[in-house]
C-alpha cells in the first residue's frame, strides 16, 4: 500500500539506519524481551509445526485458535470481576490462583477450537481425499470465518487491557531489566515445551503421532488409529497456543482483539520454519531466535524494520538450509 | 516431498509471509472522545451560523451525504461526526417545512482500498449536492480526485495531512487546521508549555503518522533527540521502548492513532519511564485510556479540535437529539454541515452552484471563522491542548 513507499518518496530522515552503538547498548534488554516474545512465538510454532509432522498441512486457521485464547484470557479475567484500568493488589496466591484458572480456560478453549475446527473444516475434506491445495485455501478459509465471527461479536477495537501481574523489576543481568514477567514467560514457555516433547517421544500417544507422521498408511496397519491420532494433534497444538495466549496475554493485556493472531501467526510459522517445520526442537529455537532477531534488527535498523528483518533472515536460512535449521523431523526415524 | 521442491514450497511460502506482513500496513483512522473540564475553553459565537436560518428556505429532492467510518475502523470518531451532522440536519429541518434535507450514510470503513467505490456510489446519487467527509487522511488521498472529477463538493471535518490540499481539487476544503499547523503548534507544546529539551519522535506507518511527524520534528529542531518508526497492529514495542529508556527523553510525540498508542504508553510506564508522552488528534478518544491503564496519566494531546465545553446550546441540543455526548470533531462535522446546509437555503439546485456557494463562503462558525482559501484551506486553524485528568480527557488550553 502506498503510504508504506511514502518514506522513500519524501522524508527528509534516513529510510534505514545503523545504529550499532544503540544495538550494542540496549543488547541485553532487547535479548530478555526477546526472549519473552520468542518463547510466545515457540508455543504457538509447536502448533504449526505438530499439525504439518502429521498431515503435511500448513494450518492458517492456527493464528485465530490462538486469538480465541486470548478472547478466553480476557473474558476470564473480566468474569472473575476485574476491570480495565490500574493493574488491582492481589497476594501472590490469588494470582496463582486466578492466572491458572485463565490459563486452564484459555487452554480449554483453544483446544476445543482447534479440535472443532479439525472436525469442521479438514475431516470431510480428508474423507473426500480432497488434494492438499483445498486444504490450504480451506485453512486460510477458516481463519477469516474465526477472525470475522470474533470481530462481530467484540468489535473492531481492542478490549479494554485488564492485568492481574504488574511487571515489577526483579534482578539485573549485564544491566538489562528481568521482570516478573520475563521471568514467567520465559520459563514457562521452555517448561511447556518439554512437556510437549516428552508427550510426543516417550508416551504411547505421542509414539502414535509419530508413527502416523512417518507413515499413516503402514501406521493404520499397525493399528494405530490415524483419526483419532489427527484430534489429539490438533489437541495438543490448541493447547499450547491457548497457553500462548495466556503469556502473550500477561505481556501484552490489549492482544484481545479481533485480527491479532494475524501477524503473531505468521511469526510463529515463520519460526517453525525457521527451525525446521514438523521439529519441535526446531520451533523452540525458531521461535526464541526469531523474538531475537526482531529485537536486535529493530535497534539496528529502525523499529519499521521490525518484520522485514525477521522475514528477511528466514529466507536466507532457508537458503542454505532448505529445511529449517535443524532440519524436518517429526516424519524422520532419527527423531 | 524431494528436498527440492521443499526449498521451493518454503521459500515461497516465506516470500508470501514477507508479502502478507507488508500488506498489513494500516487502514487510515483517527480519534474521537469525551472531553470535559473546561481550561478556557471557547464560548460558542453570538453570530456562529445556525443551520435553523430563517425558516423560510424553500427546496424540494436534495440530500447531503455523510461519507467516512460509521462501523468500520475507528468507529468512534466517525460516528462524532457524522451524530453532529445529523444534528445539523434536524435542526435545519424542523425549522424550514418547505425544505427538507436527506442525509444519506455511506460507509467507507475508513479504508483507503474502499473509499473509491463507495465515492462513486455517492457520485452516482444525482440528488446529492455536497459531502460531509472523508474523516482520514489516507481515504482522502485515495478518493479526493473523483470528488474532484465529479465535481461534488466535500469537505472533510478531520482529514488532517497537509499535503491533501495540494492534489488540485477543486471540490476540497478542509473544515479544521492541518498538521501543518498541529506540527508546529505540538513542538511549541512540547518546548514551551511542557519544558522538554530533549523529545523522542516516535511515528507509525501511515500517511497521517509520517506526515505529523516531519512537522513536528522540523520544528522542533535539535530537540527532536531520537526518533523511530512502528507499524500498525504492533503489540509488543520492546526494542522502541528500551532506545527510549536509554536516551531517557523529557517527552515523548506519539505520531499516530490509538489502537498502538495504548499498548506503547503502558510498556514505556512499565519500564519506569516517566517522560511525558504526547499524542495528537488520532489518540485523542477514551479507547487510548482503556488500553494505555496506568500508562495513560502522563498522557497530554494535541488536537485541531476545538472543546465544545462551553459550547452550550450546542451541547444540549446534541445530547437531546442524538442521545450520547458529542466527542471529538463532532463541532466540526456540525458547523462544515451548516455551510452546506446555507448553501441549500440559498437557493442552489445543482453542484456547481454550491461549489461555488462553498468556494465564496465567508461566516463566523461554532468552531472557528469559515472562509477557505483557493486550495481549500481556512485561515483560521486553532489547535488545542488536552491532558488526562481523573480517567478523562480534559481541555488543557488553546496552544495555536
Amino acid at each position: 500500500m502506498y503510504p508504506a513507499m511514502t518514506p522513500f518518496l519524501a522524508q527528509s530522515e534516513p529510510w534505514i539506519s545503523f545504529d550499532v552503538a544503540g544495538l550494542a547498548e540496549q543488547f541485553w534488554n532487547n535479548t530478555v524481551d526477546g526472549l519473552a516474545q520468542g518463547g510466545i512465538y515457540a508455543l504457538v510454532a509447536l502448533g504449526y509445526t505438530l499439525v504439518y509432522g502429521v498431515l503435511k498441512l500448513i494450518n492458517f486457521a492456527h493464528s485465530e485458535v490462538f486469538v480465541v485464547g486470548a478472547f478466553a484470557t480476557w473474558l476470564t479475567f473480566y468474569v472473575l470481576g476485574f476491570r480495565a484500568g490500574v493493574t488491582p493488589e492481589l497476594s501472590v496466591v490469588e494470582i496463582i490462583l486466578f492466572l491458572g484458572i485463565a490459563c486452564v480456560v484459555a487452554m480449554a478453549v483453544s483446544g476445543g477450537t482447534a479440535v472443532l475446527l479439525e472436525r469442521v473444516a479438514y475431516r470431510p475434506l480428508r474423507n473426500r481425499n480432497a488434494p492438499r491445495l483445498v486444504f490450504l485455501i480451506t485453512a486460510i478459509g477458516a481463519s477469516f470465518a474465526i477472525q470475522q465471527t470474533l470481530r462481530l461479536i467484540f468489535g473492531l477495537n481492542q478490549q479494554p487491557q485488564i492485568r492481574l501481574l504488574q511487571p515489577e523489576p526483579l534482578f539485573r543481568v549485564f544491566g538489562a531489566t528481568v521482570t516478573n514477567i520475563h521471568v514467567i514467560l520465559i520459563v514457562a514457555a521452555v517448561l511447556l515445551w518439554f512437556v510437549a516433547d516428552y508427550f510426543i517421544n516417550r508416551t504411547r500417544l505421542g509414539r502414535g503421532i509419530r508413527a502416523v507422521a512417518q507413515d499413516p498408511d503402514t501406521a493404520t496397519l499397525m493399528g494405530v488409529n490415524k483419526e483419532r491420532v489427527i484430534v489429539i494433534t490438533f489437541l495438543v497444538g490448541g493447547l499450547l497456543a491457548g497457553a500462548a495466549a495466556l503469556f502473550y496475554m500477561m505481556r501484552i493485556p490489549q492482544g484481545a482483539i479481533y485480527n491479532g493472531g494475524f501477524l503473531l501467526g505468521i511469526k510463529a510459522f515463520t519460526a517453525a520454519v525457521l527451525g525446521g517445520i514438523g521439529n519441535l526442537r526446531g520451533a523452540l529455537l525458531g521461535g526464541l531466535l526469531l523474538g531475537l532477531v526482531e529485537n536486535y534488527g529493530q535497534s539496528l535498523f529502525g523499529g519499521e524494520w521490525k518484520d522485514i528483518v525477521a522475514f528477511v533472515v528466514l529466507i536466507v536460512v532457508l537458503m542454505f538450509r532448505p529445511t529449517g535449521i535443524l532440519g524436518e523431523s517429526l516424519g524422520k526415524a532419527r527423531v | 516431498m524431494s528436498g527440492a521442491r521443499l526449498t521451493r514450497v518454503l521459500v515461497l511460502a516465506a516470500a508470501a509471509s514477507l508479502a502478507l506482513g507488508a500488506c498489513a500496513a494500516r487502514d487510515q483512522g483517527s480519534s474521537s472522545g469525551d472531553t470535559t473540564g473546561s481550561a478556557a475553553a471557547p464560548s460558542q459565537a453570538a453570530d456562529a451560523a445556525n443551520p435553523r436560518g430563517d425558516g423560510n428556505a424553500v427546496c424540494s429532492g436534495v440530500s447531503i451525504a455523510y461519507a467516512g467510518t460509521i462501523n468500520g475502523n475507528s468507529a468512534a470518531l466517525g460516528q462524532n461526526i457524522l451524530r453532529g451532522a445529523d444534528l445539523a440536519v434536524k435542526q435545519h429541518n424542523e425549522a424550514n417545512p418547505n425544505c427538507q434535507v436527506t442525509l444519506k450514510q455511506f460507509d467507507t470503513e475508513g479504508k483507503p482500498d474502499k473509499a473509491p467505490g463507495i465515492v462513486t456510489q455517492v457520485i452516482n446519487e444525482p440528488d446529492i449536492l455536497g459531502v460531509v467527509g472523508l474523516p482520514f487522511s489516507g481515504e482522502s488521498k485515495a478518493a479526493g480526485n473523483l470528488f474532484n472529477q465529479a465535481g461534488l463538493v466535500a469537505i472533510t471535518p478531520s482529514a488532517t495531512n497537509p499535503a491533501l490540499a495540494d492534489n488540485g481539487w477543486k471540490t476540497f476544503f478542509r473544515g479544521m487546521g492541518n498538521d501543518a499547523a498541529q506540527g508546529p503548534a505540538a513542538a511549541k507544546f512540547l518546548t514551551e508549555t511542557l519544558k522538554a529539551g530533549k523529545v523522542c519522535v516516535i511515528e507509525d506507518d501511515s500517511e497521517y503518522g509520517i506526515g505529523l511527524a516531519g512537522q513536528v520534528r522540523d520544528a522542533l529542531g535539535s530537540k527532536a533527540s531520537c526518533s523511530d518508526k512502528v507499524k500498525t497492529g504492533q503489540t509488543d514495542f520492546s526494542a522502541v521502548v528500551n532506545k527510549i529508556s536509554a536516551e531517557s527523553p523529557d517527552a515523548i510525540f506519539f505520531s499516530g492513532y490509538y489502537p498502538e498508542a495504548g499498548p506503547f504508553a503502558q510498556q514505556l510506564n512499565d519500564k519506569g519511564i516517566t517522560a511525558k508522552f504526547v499524542a495528537p488528534d488520532g489518540v485523542k478518544d477514551a479507547e487510548f485510556l482503556k488500553g494505555a491503564g496506568a500508562g495513560a496519566t502522563n498522557a497530554y494531546f494535541t488536537c485541531p479540535c476545538v472543546p465544545e465545553d462551553n459550547f452550550t446550546d450546542f451541547t444540549a441540543a446534541f445530547k437531546q437529539v442524538e442521545g450520547a455526548d458529542p466527542g471529538t470533531y463532532s463541532p466540526e462535522g456540525y458547523d462544515v454541515m451548516t455551510v452546506l446546509l446555507k448553501g441549500i437555503d440559498s437557493g442552489v439546485t445543482d453542484r456547481a452552484a454550491m461549489l461555488e456557494f462553498v468556494q465564496n463562503y465567508d461566516g463566523q462558525g461554532l468552531t472557528k471563522k469559515f472562509k477557505w482559501n483557493d486550495k481549500g484551506e481556512l485561515a483560521d486553524t486553532p489547535v488545542w491542548s488536552y491532558r488526562v485528568e481523573n480517567g478523562k480527557i480534559v481541555n488543557n488550553g488553546q496552544i495555536s
